[in-house]
């Protein structure tokens, strides 16, 4: 009998880019006993117009977002950024509007990060869990755990998981450089950054790097790539479902 | 003529700052004559930050500076039992003092006055430099010792009174080597965080024309030795001030050298620049302040010297100005106090801490940013108090990481108020006219699953077409040019996660 009905909010960039992390999130919590749901209409969640200054454009799309979230129980994302865009700048946005404020606060209380949700709403651990071989691991801390109040539950969980060498990088709390359009419209600015990023990696001797923020992964390991830094870039869910022994290929 | 800050918030309809009747209007301020200063050469945030963030030299020795404060900074302020409670009191009292401006500048004043000193209102710049000239002219000074001060730096203070005739010199020693490398301060705190030590040694071997000697400690001794003559014959000194208490009329200000007290207690005039927002009420705020405020800006729980001061030489005491003057600068920070949005901005204590944090600062320096505030809070209050226009790049250049926000010991949420810059600039259009067609075209497909679908299996093919087998793109047309300019995009999958959804095997309940 399932615990918690889920919505799963998945997110533009994971949903092209990494749509094997949706599927890992998906059978990593119907493991520890949710019934997923993953409403078909979910498309993005504003972030990018809401940095960008077109705050009209994003208020569509929150109420929109608000309209299909609005009837589960709890939605999770695996991504930092685009949790505290629904709890924190929709809050700003839309928080004192009489006809929305009510449903920004309700689907704001029930959205959380897929990490956050392991740990803060089904209390789980990972000890009993184990890689199929050692790994030297380093995790990025995503920015936009900042906003939410998550900061090292991932290591945590990560540390918790058989098999993983976990290894610090240095200036952990330095930003990876990509900032959504940040990184296009000021690529000598960003690219020093995420460089110091592939450099910090580089120096761990990591051969994987944890990162749960679809952006972050695409500009670091980018970046990586670019420069010849040997390191696979994984979200958590991924790792956690080798660990334990998920296919995340296919369902 | 000269319109007071006063007035035009009175005329935004929002709050006075200050009485009007508390500061008599100064009519021969307008028969000062100014300098006419070589102008500022154009300013383009693109080409100066590329610059710079090509620069390694400058990268390496911003890097290295600021990280150690930074580092500092955490481990001091953690120490602090509560560190977030109190940060939270410190934003509380300084946007206390801000919400009762027009108060608490009256009661500074009433204060000031009744330790005999003298109080000049400056509603911007032009009038600041003449108000100090005149104050020079006056008394008869012409030897001025001056301290670090950013209002000093956002009036361009020191080369108006040189061009002036005046001997003036910087004698905080950052300072002092901007001013003889005709250069420009880069950090708030740390103004030659961009220099290393092999460059002010050569500075100093041609200046003084003695052999180069790159010891830090020799390199200190010349300049003290330099400046302890200065500080003999000076008859006239200027200071800026960290904070301004009402209840007392008393500037404190803090410093790590020792050449601010000289300022303070050396010279016959003394005059106390500081911006209307550093007021606080009370004294007992200081131990508030001052707690979070060297812990801030270097780590240090106190620093050196902490400047207590107000007023001129009381009778029967040893030493002090015999004149004292404090100038109160507004210079755009009413427009600011007028927004209620934005007026948490001016709780600003100028420590540094958010530049330190920036990803981006650490990566361009200061002087990239084109202003005196450079860094998250410059991006911030430089396009608030100049304008947009000439600064509107200054908000888009962050990331909204958001470390300035975690660092900031009053609790300004810079990230949100940089966001709230970026939709003034578009909804006044400072942005581009085919920007705008794009992010509002996109958003509307946005609205519709259908939509969102085919743009996606459009940008599929096309990305997967460049990736070719590799599953890396490394080169895009623009606007995805800036992307691939210094880094590759993976490739996205072959099928979406709605895709896959789709596809899934029913569940049992």
């Amino acid at each position: 009998m399932p615990q918690h009905d889920v919505a799963l909010f998945v997110t533009c960039l994971t949903d092209q880019f990494y749509p094997h992390v949706g599927v890992a999130i998906t059978k990593i919590l119907e493991r520890f006993g949710c019934r997923v749901h993953f409403p078909q209409a979910q498309t993005c969640c504003g972030q990018p117009f809401f940095n960008n200054g077109y705050h009209d454009q994003t208020r569509d799309l929150a109420t929109r977002f608000l309209e299909i979230f609005e009837p589960y129980p709890y939605v999770v994302t695996p991504s930092g950024s685009c949790a505290a865009m629904v709890r924190e700048q929709y809050e700003q946005l839309l928080g004192k509007d009489p006809a929305w404020g009510p449903a920004v606060h309700r689907v704001g209380a029930k959205t959380y990060e897929f990490v956050e949700f392991l740990d803060k709403v089904l209390k789980v651990d990972f000890t009993q869990f184990n890689l199929p071989a050692p790994e030297p691991v380093t995790y990025h801390y995503t920015c936009h755990l900042r906003g939410i109040g998550v900061k090292d539950e991932g290591v945590k969980m990560l540390r918790q998981i058989g098999n993983v060498e976990f290894r610090q990088m240095e200036k952990t709390d330095q930003c990876c450089g990509f900032g959504g359009t940040f990184a296009v419209k000021y690529p000598a600015i960003s690219g020093a950054i995420v460089e110091d990023k592939a450099d910090c990696i580089a120096a761990t001797g990591a051969t994987t790097l944890v990162c749960n923020d679809a952006g972050c992964s695409m500009n670091i390991s980018g970046m990586c790539h670019r420069r010849g830094v040997d390191v696979k870039t994984k979200h958590i869910a991924e790792l956690m479902a080798e660990a334990m022994k998920i296919d995340t290929a296919a369902w | 003529m000269f319109d007071t800050g006063a007035a035009r918030a009175s005329r935004a309809g929002i709050m006075v700052p200050m009485a009007p009747s508390l500061i008599e209007p100064n009519p021969r301020l307008a028969k000062i004559v100014l300098p006419v200063l070589p102008a500022e050469p154009a300013f383009d945030f693109h080409t100066e930050s590329v610059a710079a963030a090509g620069n390694e030299q400058l990268k390496a020795s911003i890097n290295n500076a600021v990280l150690r404060q930074h580092t500092a900074r955490q481990l001091r302020v953690l120490e602090l039992p509560d560190a977030d409670k109190l940060r939270a009191l410190a934003g509380d009292i300084k946007q206390h003092a801000l919400d009762h401006l027009d108060y608490y500048l009256e009661q500074l004043v009433t204060n000031v006055r009744r330790n005999r000193g003298h109080v000049h209102f400056a509603a911007d710049a032009d009038e600041a430099q003449r108000v100090i000239l005149q104050i020079a002219q006056d008394a008869g000074c012409s030897r001025v010792i001056k301290s670090k001060s950013m209002v000093s730096e956002e009036i361009n203070l020191a080369h108006v009174m040189e061009a002036a005739g005046l001997d003036v010199v910087e004698t905080d020693l950052g300072e002092f080597i901007v001013q003889i490398d005709h250069d420009k301060p880069s950090h708030l705190v740390a103004p030659i965080v961009h220099k290393n030590k092999a460059s002010i040694a050569k500075l100093f071997s041609e200046y003084f024309g003695t052999p180069y000697n790159d010891d830090p400690n020799a390199l200190c001794n010349q300049a003290r030795a330099y400046l302890r003559d200065k500080f003999r014959v000076s008859d006239l000194g200027i200071t800026g001030g960290n904070f301004m208490v009402a209840e007392t009329g008393i500037i404190c200000s803090v410093e790590n050298e020792g050449n601010q007290r000289q300022s303070v207690s050396t010279p016959r005039v003394m005059i106390a620049m500081v911006g209307i927002e550093k007021v606080v009420p009370r004294m007992a705020d200081l131990a508030v302040m001052l707690k979070l405020l060297t812990r801030s800006a270097t780590g240090a729980p106190i620093t050196i010297y902490n400047n207590l001061y107000g007023g001129p030489r009381g009778p029967g005491e040893k030493d002090g100005p015999e004149e004292f003057h404090l100038v109160l600068v507004d210079n755009g920070r009413t427009e600011i106090l007028a927004s209620e949005e934005y007026r948490e901005t001016l709780r600003c204590i100028r420590c540094g801490a958010c530049l330190n944090a920036c990803p981006i600062y650490r990566k361009i320096g200061g002087h990239a940013y084109g202003s005196v505030y450079p860094g998250p809070i410059g991006a911030l209050i430089t396009p608030l108090m100049q304008g947009l226009d000439k600064y509107k790049d200054l908000p888009q250049a962050s990331s909204l990481c958001g470390a300035c926000y975690e660092a900031c010991p009053v609790k300004i949420n810079i990230p949100k108020h940089l966001i709230n810059l970026r939709r003034d600039i578009n909804r006044t259009h400072r942005n581009g006219f085919f920007e705008r067609i794009v992010y509002k075209t996109w958003a509307w497909g946005l609205k519709s699953p259908f939509i969102y679908s085919v743009v996606n299996a459009v940008q599929k093919f096309e990305l997967r077409r460049r990736a070719k087998k590799t599953g890396w793109v490394s080169k895009l047309p623009a606007p995805g040019g800036g992307w691939t300019q210094i880094r590759d995009l993976p490739a996205p999958a072959t099928k979406t996660f709605h895709q896959m959804w789709r596809k899934r095997p029913a569940q049992d309940e």
